[in-house]
């Protein structure tokens, strides 16, 4: 270890800093301080940020290796560069929503943004990982923060449980997970992924390492949600807070794609045989499963846990196709499907009032003469989630099914498209409700972080759905090194 | 270079339905109507602008006129193209022609939340003309679906009944075959660059793109194994677009249940995007698979004439019996374009411009009794005739027209792609043929049923003859049934380059191996219309 591979880990090391000391604020500041909270986070957001982009700027060079710190176990190449920036916006998004309810101030603020802000440290390292140790503690680190946030209502019973399911699914998957790392890395002799990649390439088949990679996988399902790991998904969303329920959807989920994306095209594409089909699988039942289990919630966070199994399934079809096509597709579909819903979750909690109401469809009834601004963005990221132009959902998941269809996938690629057809008969509902009939008259509580959050959403879903052209060309620059592991140039067709 | 005129007819219902949403107040009644009516009005003088400066004798890549391609998303090969040929010429004409009919129709019939009512019906409109007017498949694709939206709400907000049922059927039907389209359009774009080695498909390794004259130009290429797969996902978008038997049934549904204006933008355009498709798409791009899948295309047509016709026969509500017509009818459209000869083409695209007219006719008609009496049972009415003598005159020459009387346009459609058939096959002509017989049963007993005998219901006593304003609208759907039965070729002549264009893709040798056929061709048009006098005799 040397002083330069410290500028790899500069933003994490402030953003932990951070953390701590957003711990320790009230016991200097004492209650009255809350209202400051908020501000300290997205200070604190502000400056990651802000390091990130000039350790980067420092690090980021043509040449792949000098990207890379610690013995090449840690990485600040573009690849990760991109999700981080996602992650920080994301959780800037998720502090803004998380106003509303701290407010009314029956739990205790600064503890949340901290965990909050270690959550974002775990995933930072996920999206940097290049050793599957790094990827572990990344991916603890994040998940024991999530099952803390998951039961944040402390005093609802629901929120409770939601965390304890959470937690004791989460533990034996991260056991599963790291039974599959003490398998690859007994085969390989190495927990580094480019060790992992070379030691695969002599190998001609080894049932240990199948064995290792199928369980890495199954542990990697659990954490993006996907079937048959995904039972945990409705409860926990419709128990905890809204706004974790928001990033578990989002940003969680993006960074178990990061990794799923790394580990694979990095460290185990020559086993593709192995385990392509595998997966294709689970994403055809987790996309059949979501979208046919979502038709009949009645309960709108629980209709969002259903739909983001089915994206699971969708993001998954990126992984399976080992394409430049189906990594630009994951990056791509991680931030477009992000921000539709995020978009979606800041406008159920403005109908929310007290822990759990207002979330029943039925809530939704004759929003559209309330607020016309809000239901019209609401019908844009129902349609970005599903798919339909000129909304950003469409190019996202154009990429995942272009890459299905151009691995030979033709079967999954149909099952995937009448799917996405289906989706839309529960996205309806919701359009049903705001537009199509007449409303009871509840209140709204729109504010002003609501208002930007939604704002912000919808013109990212508008303008990259109208001019993808940025986003696209950004996505190919950030996966290409990453790309290029998987598929040398013998591949480079594909 | 500048924004040219296809853009500008694309866009300016957008630009009037942003004026509405942000500049008109939500209780300017009166005001959001003539905004909406302006603006239809001048999307239609544009389109005309179109039909002046058109011209139907340029050939080769000079057939597509006004034509415009910008960079949209360079790294996937996709472009901004527009151009349009004589069919797409003469069905936005149509869009926009029905678009201010559409608009005007709904001045009474829409009471309550009228703002967002037109500013739906603007959007539909740009819709369905950048449909027409893409020669890229991505953008095609976007505009195919965005249309879908605006129509889901007009009939879930303004609907009877049901809408909500009919609202969903119609998008989900339209959705999924759309998402097995894109699964097709994918092939296309892969077999023309890279191919896809793991089906052991070998790509042509041509620059990406998506460019619908590329795929004309590779079409023949593709083998044919793949070609029906590609076409079956094509088939099923356009079927249900048409829609064909049995893919039909969300038709009825939405139809009963939209309100009247998006009735008519249904009947005349939206069910037009389906066999629009088929022209464009399938036909040329896929030959073999065309000829492949013909007698099954064909089938369905034949049975959807007949079955159509024979469950009009029994409707007790006057719509329900004119949008089951419309199953009939476009099964005609259909078998006349899988004749697969400029004859057949040539009546299939004529039929669907007759067939928006006349249906969009008979639409407007029912809603206009219905806004009266607000009912569409058959039995509720009879002897109208003397009660409104304009309404039963414009009502005959409606139904009259779409049955196929002979000078009045449906005749035309329909003899000539009869034509067209009987040269393909007999058998299919004369099975065809007991949908016209069937077709003026169920529309003279319609009538009879309404306008003739006496005038027994009390509530009918004292019905209003159609007014003004619903006169404006009517009339010019009249003009247009009797200018295109007594003078087609105007038409014809717009279109004959096209259709002899998607004859060769289809078959490159049609006129080559028919040299008769080849001499007379460029006086087929007019032997059409020769015959067709004659017939009339």
């Amino acid at each position: 270890v040397t002083w330069t591979d410290a500028i790899f880990l500069l933003p994490e090391t402030i953003l932990s800093i951070g953390a701590s000391l957003l711990l320790i604020a009230p016991v200097v500041g004492g209650r009255r301080s809350d209202r400051a909270a908020k501000w300290a986070m997205l200070l604190l957001l502000a400056v990651t940020a802000l390091t990130l982009l000039i350790c980067s700027r420092v690090v980021v060079s043509p040449n792949i290796e000098q990207t890379r710190g610690f013995a090449a176990m840690f990485a600040l190449d573009s690849f990760s560069i991109f999700f981080k920036m996602l992650f920080i916006g994301v959780m800037g998004m998720i502090t803004l929503l998380s106003d509303d309810f701290l407010a009314e101030g029956r739990y205790s603020v600064w503890e949340y943004y901290s965990l909050l802000a270690f959550a974002l440290t775990g995933m930072m390292f996920m999206a940097s990982g290049m050793s599957l140790i790094t990827i572990y503690i990344g991916l603890e680190l994040l998940s024991l923060s999530s099952y803390v946030l998951a039961g944040y209502y402390k005093k609802e019973e629901k929120s409770t449980e939601a965390a304890m399911k959470y937690f004791i699914l989460g533990a034996v998957s991260s056991g599963i997970l790291l039974y599959g790392i003490s398998l690859i890395y007994g085969v390989c002799g190495s927990m580094n992924l480019l060790d992992v990649a070379n030691a695969t390439s002599t190998l001609i088949s080894n049932d240990a390492l199948v064995f290792g990679i199928m369980l890495l996988g199954a542990g990697l399902c659990f954490k993006i949600a996907a079937v048959p790991f995904h039972v945990w998904t409705p409860d926990v969303y419709v128990g905890a807070p809204t706004p974790i329920a928001a990033f578990l959807s989002t940003a969680s989920k993006a960074a178990a794609f990061s990794v799923f994306a790394r580990v694979f095209y990095v460290g185990l594409h020559d086993f593709s045989v192995d385990w392509s089909n595998v997966l294709a699988v689970i994403a055809a039942l987790s996309m059949i499963v979501g979208n046919l289990g979502a038709i009949t919630q009645n309960n709108v966070k629980r209709m969002m846990a259903y739909s983001s199994i089915a994206h699971a399934g969708y993001g998954l079809l990126g992984i399976i196709s080992l394409s430049r096509l189906g990594i630009n597709g994951i990056l791509l579909y991680t931030l477009v499907y992000a921000f539709a819903n995020l978009g979606i979750w800041a406008t159920i909690l403005m109908m929310r009032r007290h822990e759990y109401a207002g979330e029943q469809i039925d809530d939704f009834e004759g929003l559209a003469r309330r607020a016309p601004f809000w239901s019209f963005a609401m019908v844009i990221f129902l349609l970005s989630l599903g798919g339909i132009p000129p909304t950003a959902g469409f190019i996202g998941k154009y990429y995942l099914f272009a890459a299905a269809v151009q691995a030979g996938y033709g079967w999954l690629a149909i099952i995937a498209v009448l799917m996405s057809a289906v989706s839309m008969f529960y996205y309806l509902r919701l359009v049903v409700a705001m537009y199509l009939k007449e409303g009871k008259d509840a209140e709204v509580a729109i504010t002003l972080p609501l208002r930007v959050v939604v704002t912000a959403c919808l013109v990212v879903t508008l303008l990259f759905g109208l001019l993808p052209s940025p986003l696209v060309n950004q996505v190919a620059r950030s996966a290409k090194n990453t790309a290029d592991r998987a598929l040398p140039t013998a591949h480079a067709g594909r | 270079m500048g924004i040219g005129i296809l853009n500008w007819v694309t866009y300016i219902p957008l630009i009037g339905a942003l004026v509405i949403v942000f500049f008109i107040g939500k209780d300017k009644h009166k005001a959001i109507r003539y905004t909406a009516t302006a603006v239809a009005l001048v999307d239609f003088l544009a389109s005309l602008y179109l039909w002046f400066n058109f011209d139907p004798k340029a050939t080769g890549s000079h057939m597509w006129q006004f034509y415009e391609k910008y960079d949209w998303i360079p790294s996937l090969g996709v472009k901004y193209e527009f151009g349009i040929d004589g069919i797409a010429l003469l069905l936005i004409l149509l869009t926009t022609f029905m678009g201010v009919i559409g608009v005007v129709c709904s001045y009474s019939a829409i009471e309550h939340r009228q703002k967002e009512y037109y500013v739906l019906l603007l959007l539909l409109q740009t819709g369905m003309i950048g449909t027409f007017c893409a020669l890229d498949f991505f953008l095609f694709y976007v505009f195919w679906e965005i249309m879908l939206v605006p129509m889901y709400f007009i009939i879930g907000i303004w609907g009877g009944p049901r809408k909500l049922y009919a609202a969903i059927k119609f998008f989900l039907y339209t959705l999924a075959g759309s998402v097995l389209m894109l699964l097709s359009i994918l092939g296309l774009y892969f077999f023309n660059s890279s191919g896809i080695p793991l089906l052991n498909i070998k790509g042509l390794g041509n620059a990406a793109t998506f460019s619908v004259l590329q795929m004309h130009e590779i079409g023949h290429l593709i083998p044919p194994q793949l070609q029906i797969w590609l076409f079956a996902g094509f088939f099923f978008g356009f079927a249900i677009k048409v829609p064909m038997f049995p893919f039909h049934t969300w038709l009825p549904d939405a139809h009963v249940e939209a309100p009247t204006a998006g009735s008519i933008i249904l009947a005349a355009v939206l069910l037009k995007m389906g066999t629009y498709g088929f022209v464009r798409f399938a036909l040329p791009i896929l030959p073999d698979a065309t000829r492949a899948w013909l007698p099954w295309v064909a089938g369905l047509a034949i049975i959807g004439i007949i079955y159509g016709a024979l469950v009009s026969l029994v409707q007790k509500d006057m719509k329900k019996l004119v949008a089951y017509s419309s199953v009939s009818h476009l099964g005609f459209v259909m078998l006349g374009m899988f004749a697969l000869n400029p004859m057949g083409l040539r009546g299939s695209v004529l039929q669907m411009i007759n067939h928006g007219i006349s249906t969009g006719a008979l639409f407007l008609l029912v809603g206009i009794i219905y806004e009266r009496r607000h009912t569409r049972m058959i039995s509720e009415y009879g002897g109208l005739a003397k009660q409104m003598p304009m309404y039963a005159t414009i009502f005959l020459i409606a139904a009259l027209s779409s049955m196929g009387l002979p000078a009045l346009n449906g005749f035309i459609g329909e003899f000539v792609i009869l034509l067209g058939v009987a040269n393909a096959s007999i058998v299919y002509a004369s099975l065809a043929s007991v949908g016209i017989v069937l077709g003026a049963a169920y529309l003279l007993w319609l009538y009879q049923r309404v306008f003739w005998g006496p005038l027994d219901n009390p509530a009918n006593r004292n019905l209003l003859d159609v007014n003004r304003r619903e006169l404006i609208t009517l009339l010019p759907l009249v003009a247009l049934m009797i200018w295109i039965g007594i003078a087609p070729s105007t038409f014809f002549d717009k279109i004959e380059v096209p259709v002899d264009y998607i004859v060769r893709k289809v078959d490159p040798h049609y006129f080559d191996a028919k040299p008769m056929m080849a001499t007379t061709k460029p006086a087929s048009a007019r032997a059409a219309v020769v015959a067709v006098a004659e017939a009339a005799k």
